[in-house]
């Protein structure tokens, strides 16, 4: 298997999660695209440490790290979408421009 | 290598079927109509990466991404949904109206990443199927180079995790915390 076919699936991922990120309005939906965007460099992570095979599996040690790292995202965003939704009634980024000017 | 004889690899069409959930899965979840939908299809997208980190020998990982992302992470992202009652039947209003830019700029982004690394990485391989993998190498490595970021790791989650419940807490009307005060 060459490395490029993986790296081309993560790039087209990334992709997808960019355009959510743009096109969405709905918060969760946001943060829904984000995964899509760790998942992707997850992927070329894993992928660069099984060409390299590094003495100390660092791919997969950072990929790991990533992991944990986006499990704490989704937990914070969603406290602060909750707390959004309860004062504004709403979790739609349109509504929030209250700091805007 | 030309392209018959990648094909011609029984290997390569398991990826090719994996590549194909992981994108059709991807572009559900960015496009579905349906808040509850886009969630699921995530699901789709995640099971098919633990899917291609078996293929390049890395199991604890898929086993972790499924254990984490599928089992939690999308239980999370429901509860949200829930929660803000977002409406879960077709909404068309959950995307912007002028769609072509952000997707001429994230076909322009896909062009430029895979483009780079096909330029890059010619024909490098990755490792056999049936290697001997490195799961007890990760572990060693995760104790023992990687103790002190491993650490801090744990105590972001833990920050994480008090940070959550302080911020969602509900503050309590007047009238409950003098009814709180008088126990």
């Amino acid at each position: 298997m060459l490395v490029n076919q993986f790296l081309v699936v993560a790039a087209a991922l990334f992709a997808l999660g960019t355009y959510g990120l743009l096109v969405r309005r709905n918060i969760v939906l946001i943060l829904l695209s984000v995964e899509l965007m760790l998942n992707a460099v997850n992927i070329n992570l894993i992928a660069f440490e099984s060409m390299i095979r590094s003495a100390d599996a660092t791919g997969q040690v950072f990929s790991i790290f990533i992991i944990t790292i986006a499990a704490a995202e989704v937990g914070i965003g969603l406290a602060i979408v909750l707390m959004i939704f309860r004062n504004r009634k709403s979790a739609d980024v349109d509504d929030l421009n209250l700091m805007r000017w | 290598m030309s392209f018959s004889d990648w094909i011609s690899e029984p290997v390569n069409w398991v990826f090719l079927l994996i590549g194909i959930i992981v994108l059709v899965s991807g572009f559900k979840v960015v496009t579905a109509k349906n808040v509850v939908h886009a969630a699921l299809a995530l699901v789709g997208a995640l099971a098919g990466t633990a899917g291609l980190f078996l293929m390049l020998s890395a199991e604890f990982v898929a086993w972790v991404l499924v254990l984490v992302y599928i089992g939690a992470v999308i239980v999370l992202f429901l509860f949200g949904i829930m929660i803000t009652r977002a409406p879960t039947g077709l909404d068309e209003t959950l995307d912007i109206d002028r769609k072509m830019m952000p997707a001429v700029l994230s076909i322009a982004l896909f062009v430029l990443l895979a483009g780079s690394s096909l330029y890059s990485f010619g024909s490098r391989e990755v490792a056999q199927l049936g290697e001997p993998t490195s799961t007890n190498l990760l572990g060693d490595s995760l104790l023992g180079r990687y103790l002190i970021p491993f650490e801090a790791v744990s105590f972001v989650l833990l920050a994480a995790l008090i940070g959550g419940i302080t911020i969602a807490r509900r503050d309590l009307t007047p009238l409950e915390e003098e009814l709180r005060d008088a126990v």
